[in-house]
């Protein structure tokens, strides 16, 4: 089999296309490349996904962790104690358990024990909790004299969140965001080894670097492989991110515009 | 383990809990928390130790060590963690069976990668394949507490370096002016000075490391997380005298729960240590707890 074949053959795999068996035989590096890219589309679905609406529910987070009602305060600290307190690893399998026993009771919620919904479910929770938490720092971290003077101008209510408050909120935490960004995407490799099943073996990236760890006994091609891909990745968000920072900074005089920080601090 | 466990079938509420909980099996899950705590308390100086190695050999003026300095706190930023894990178990386990086989075997004919198997010597087997069952365990526990350390060393060495740049130049140079040579600045003055700024990186490294713990699942180690899959799992009477479903969801919320508590206890006992340590600096920190007081 040539390289062209296996690509058409194992290239769209992981999402059902293509050959109905996985290779059992050769694991050359053509076959290794391809299918381990081939993960990787579940790697940035999960991904892509989470971020974006994880991104609505994180501000809605924030502001309600900065509001004076106990009402919103209380419920949004504790979403976000609880999601950052936790190891996602267990919460992927308590959410899965959870589901399994919400499926038996409520057969049409079944779609949440697989894995494309449930634990894009949990990714999306886990990651606007981690992003809340740092909207919410730089909610306090806005300046004053920014409020004051809208307030001077009559600013209010809506109005005042959509040119003051919610621009400087994203300018503020914009490193940091990224930073959660590569996080969520490196977590995404947790999610088939937590529960949720592998259906007709459709896994992501780790998954198929893991099969052909296990089939070829040598760790040192396939993990590197995964590796490439996923620097690939995290050069792309970091470049993807720059230049949304420059959208939003685009105000300021050149030079005095935010550096995004290419060594970001990776802890989260 | 109580007396009036004999006969499980006639108890009921908290009583059969009670017993329940306490049975053999469940034992094996209250073990496996200890586990993870000396995994904890081995991995974190020893972690500390790597990420130390890692910082000291980024600054170093000799360049093929600094490029294995900056190597090494490199590798954990744009790749999974779990990954590593991963590679380094079955990595590890090669490296030492092959320095072995060198070692023990060193006219064996074959070669040691044939095709999709990797063949070492009887005598060269780690552990061997005679020694007790305790020895496996042990020795797949300490791989995995070497991976950790690894890979969390390469996250502290990120903590220290970024730390050791953090103190002032001006303490730097008075030491050079009182004629103390560069080992001397770097372990009177730059290292004791430079935890303080270290310690908000190091606090977040642990936070960080104590949600890993449940990784050891993946790395074959009977832990917390393959109890509770295990001892939640439906049980019927013919196998057990507890019978129950499927109660692996209130396993979970339990180690959920535990989690919360352990990161929650963590988080109180970091800052009142950062509260000690900013005590009399020369920091922000430092400055408002003196305002405060004045």
């Amino acid at each position: 089999m040539s390289c062209f074949d296996t690509i058409q053959a194992y290239a769209l795999r992981s999402i059902g296309i293509g050959e109905r068996l996985l290779p059992r035989e050769g694991y050359d590096l053509c076959q290794q490349f391809t299918l381990i890219g081939s993960g990787m589309i579940w790697n940035v679905y999960f991904g892509v996904f989470a971020l974006c609406l994880g991104f609505f529910f994180a501000v809605a987070l924030a502001m309600g962790k900065h509001s004076s009602n106990p009402l919103l305060r209380k419920p949004s600290e504790w979403f976000i104690f609880v999601f950052r307190g936790s190891p996602l690893f267990i919460q992927f399998f308590f959410a899965y358990f959870v589901f399994l026993a919400v499926k038996q009771s409520m057969p049409f919620l079944g779609a949440f024990t697989a894995a494309w919904l449930g634990a894009l479910l949990v990714l999306f929770m886990n990651t606007a909790a981690y992003s809340g938490e740092i909207f919410y720092g730089a909610l306090l971290s806005i300046p004053k004299g920014d409020i004051e003077a809208a307030d001077a101008y009559g600013m209010t209510g809506w109005t005042r969140f959509r040119r003051i408050t919610f621009p400087t909120m994203l300018r503020l935490a914009w490193p940091a965001y990224t930073n959660e960004a590569i996080f969520l995407f490196h977590a995404t490799t947790l999610v088939f080894f937590s529960g949720f099943p592998v259906l007709k073996q459709q896994g992501d990236a780790l998954y198929y670097a893991r099969y052909f760890a296990d089939k070829t006994f040598n760790p040192f091609i396939p993990y590197p492989i995964l590796a490439f891909y996923f620097i690939l990745l995290t050069l792309a968000i970091v470049g993807i991110f720059g230049l949304m920072n420059r959208r939003l900074n685009r105000h300021l005089p050149q030079e005095r515009r935010q550096k995004m920080r290419f060594r970001p601090n990776l802890l989260r | 383990m109580f007396s009036y466990c004999v006969e499980p079938d006639t108890l009921e509420g908290l009583t059969w809990l009670s017993c329940y909980l306490t049975t053999g099996k469940h034992m094996g899950l209250y073990t496996s928390v200890i586990t993870v705590l000396v995994l904890l308390a081995i991995t974190a100086p020893v972690a500390l130790l790597f990420g130390f190695g890692g910082a000291t050999a980024a600054r170093s003026h000799f360049l093929p060590l600094r490029w294995f300095g900056k190597g090494y706190s490199a590798i954990v930023r744009g790749v999974p963690d779990i990954a590593f894990f991963m590679f380094f178990v079955i990595a590890l386990d090669q490296a030492f069976e092959w320095v072995r086989h060198q070692v023990k075997c060193p006219d064996w004919p074959d070669a040691i990668r044939q095709g999709n198997d990797f063949v070492v010597c009887a005598q060269a087997k780690l552990p061997l394949s005679t020694a007790p069952e305790w020895v496996h365990n042990t020795y797949a526990f300490f791989l995995a507490v070497l991976t950790f350390s690894i890979v969390f060393g390469a996250f502290a060495a990120n903590v220290l370096f970024g730390a050791m740049r953090a103190v002032p130049q001006a303490q730097l140079e008075t030491a050079e002016a009182y004629g103390m040579t560069r080992r001397q600045t770097f372990w009177r003055i730059l290292v004791p000075q430079m935890w303080v700024y270290a310690l908000p990186g190091l606090s977040n490294l642990w936070m960080v490391l104590i949600k890993a713990t449940p990784l050891l699942f993946l790395l074959g180690i009977e832990d917390i997380v393959y109890w509770a899959r295990e001892l939640g799992g439906t049980v019927n009477a013919r196998f057990t005298d507890y019978p129950h479903g499927d109660w692996r969801m209130w396993y979970f919320l339990a180690l959920l729960v535990f989690y919360l508590g352990f990161t929650k206890v963590s988080e109180v006992v970091l800052d009142k240590l950062m509260k000690r340590l900013t005590h009399g600096q020369a920091t922000a920190g430092g400055e408002a707890q003196r305002r405060a007081k004045a």
